[in-house]
């Protein structure tokens, strides 16, 4: 018991009871710095009706960047599962390696990558899909996609694992006993990667929800998420109730997204 | 025509992982790549000319090599601190059972799950309503130690679940105290995962930006300072660091794997 102490100690003091300051916080009413503590509910109310839109539009983007994570994700997974063969970990490594590269610094690549001066924008209008005076920067498009690259090392690898456990016998008796190539990935290979789907959609959405550095760097005014409004309430206008308050609606909502989720699919059937 | 569209059809997985592995490492070429431009005005977007004086002066920029030493003290002491409480942890979850051990996975989870505006924005609830510490280096310390010791314990515990607890016993057996055991046989044992936890809690710390802007104050980090750079234009010198870090990571990594393969080799 001894051996845990220390660590259990830290991550109390330091992790569980800010929780409690969280909640004081968000609570209390007046202006920076005399704050007093006064069951200030309605910090709760107002920081949802002021902050509506943003809040939508943080679970929309981290919606959206899911989906699209994980339909960029499947297909890249099985073929290192199934194809790649003795190169499996080379992949691998390349997989994860954006991670090896500070998330500001390729977020700030891709600002590089899709400035009104890059090569992107440019094929892009000659080939007509954008404007002659179109941008990609300050873009709902360019956040999205900002937020998908991210977090896809999150995807790529739980799918991978669950993939890789697939017995390959199984597929063999599936296709002796007369099931098609595509059969046999419905019935056998796709039930069995599930619980890596939801692993990788949990690890990408939750993050993905909170996030407020894509927003930042790729995006404009109009595509500022709930995680903006609270990093400058509380760094900026240090209004630390509401920003606290804001903190707790967030945290909230993703709980209640990621419960109604796991009931959606069965997690219980899935890590069983 | 029809060859080549033969050949894309029956290979249609394998160009398109292609095509995906080009993608994700595309940013990753870009800041090696503009690593070497000489920017004409303050923004690095556009490719103007070669030069290395960015890598030759990379700590030109003002500031950029105080918060790079800052960033790596505070990954060093704190990726040792976690390292030590993590390591423990992972240990009596894998040795003892005892009751608790289910709120006590779920407090490690918990961590790994939160995003991280809600662990900074929490902790600098915390310290904003206390005295004892102001914001800066060692807050910034406190909190990489507590998103890195659920890391640690998950992948230290994940090596350990192999860990052949009858090495202790015979040791015991043949007289050796506690201390000595832990030292002469736990220990070595444990090394190799305590130092995969060990890197792993280094490269998250160096890497956090959310949790350590939070509660940093004046104190400026690497990622802090990038931040504050961003909106002004980015300095090459930037891409020449970022492009550092990734090459020494990537050469762990490798080493790593290497290091690996050969006593798996050996063991067989």
């Amino acid at each position: 018991m001894t051996l845990l102490a220390p660590g259990v100690l830290w991550l109390a003091i330091f992790f569980v009871l800010p929780f409690g300051y969280l909640g004081y916080q968000s609570l209390q009413s007046g202006i920076y710095p005399n704050f007093e503590f006064t069951w200030e509910f309605s910090n709760f109310t107002d920081a949802v009706s002021e902050n509506r839109e943003q809040l939508v539009r943080s679970f929309e983007y981290a919606a959206l960047a899911t989906l699209i994570a994980f339909l960029f994700s499947y297909p890249l997974a099985y073929w290192i599962a199934f194809r790649a063969g003795r190169w499996k970990n080379v992949f691998l490594v390349i997989v994860i390696a954006p991670f090896f590269v500070t998330y500001l610094i390729r977020t700030i690549a891709w600002q590089t990558i899709l400035s009104d001066d890059g090569f992107v924008l440019d094929v892009l209008k000659t080939i007509g899909a954008v404007a002659d005076d179109g941008r990609l920067l300050a873009t709902s498009t360019a956040v999205v996609a900002g937020i998908t690259y991210n977090y896809l090392p999150f995807m790529v690898l739980p799918i991978y694992v669950s993939l890789e456990q697939v017995d390959r016998r199984l597929l063999e008796s599936a296709s002796d006993l007369y099931a098609s190539p595509r059969q046999g990935f419905l019935r056998v290979t796709l039930p069995i990667s599930l619980p890596g789907v939801f692993a990788g959609t949990l690890l990408t959405f939750i993050p993905a929800a909170g996030d407020f550095i894509n927003a930042q760097l790729l995006g404009g005014p109009g595509q500022r998420m709930i995680g903006n409004v609270i990093q400058s309430k509380f760094l900026v206008a240090l209004d630390y109730p509401t920003a606290a308050a804001l903190s707790f609606v967030l945290m909230a909502l993703i709980l209640i997204v990621v419960v109604v989720y796991a009931r959606a699919v069965g997690s219980e059937r899935l890590t069983s | 025509m029809t060859a080549a569209w033969a050949f894309v059809k029956r290979h249609a997985l394998t160009v398109y992982a292609t095509l995906a592995i080009v993608y994700m490492l595309l940013p990753i070429a870009v800041v090696f790549v503009f690593s070497f431009n000489q920017p004409a005005g303050r923004f690095n977007y556009v490719w103007q000319q070669f030069t290395l004086d960015n890598w030759i002066n990379w700590d030109a920029p003002a500031g950029i090599r105080d918060s790079l030493v800052t960033s790596l003290l505070i990954a060093v002491l704190a990726s040792i601190t976690a390292t030590a409480l993590g390591a423990l942890i992972a240990l009596a979850l894998v040795r003892h059972r005892f009751r608790g051990r289910g709120p006590l996975n779920f407090l490690i989870f918990l961590p790994m799950a939160a995003p991280e505006i809600v662990l900074g924005a929490s902790l600098l609830t915390l310290f904003l309503n206390q005295t004892l510490f102001t914001l800066g280096f060692w807050t910034i310390f406190i909190a990489h130690v507590m998103f890195c010791i659920s890391f640690v314990v998950v992948t230290v515990r994940a090596r350990l679940v192999d860990f052949d607890t009858h090495l202790e016993e015979a040791a015991a057996d043949l007289g050796a105290n506690g201390w000595v055991t832990f030292r002469k046989i736990t220990l070595p044992l444990l090394a190799p995962a305590i130092l995969a936890g060990g890197l792993l809690a280094f490269a998250l710390s160096v890497d956090d930006f959310v949790i350590t802007y939070f509660n940093s104050g004046s104190e400026i980090t690497f990622p802090v300072y990038v931040w504050g750079q961003a909106a002004r234009g980015v300095p090459p010198q930037v891409n020449v660091i970022g492009s550092a870090i990734f090459f020494v990571a990537v050469g762990v990594m490798l080493a790593n794997a290497i290091r690996q393969t050969r006593r798996e080799r050996s063991a067989a």
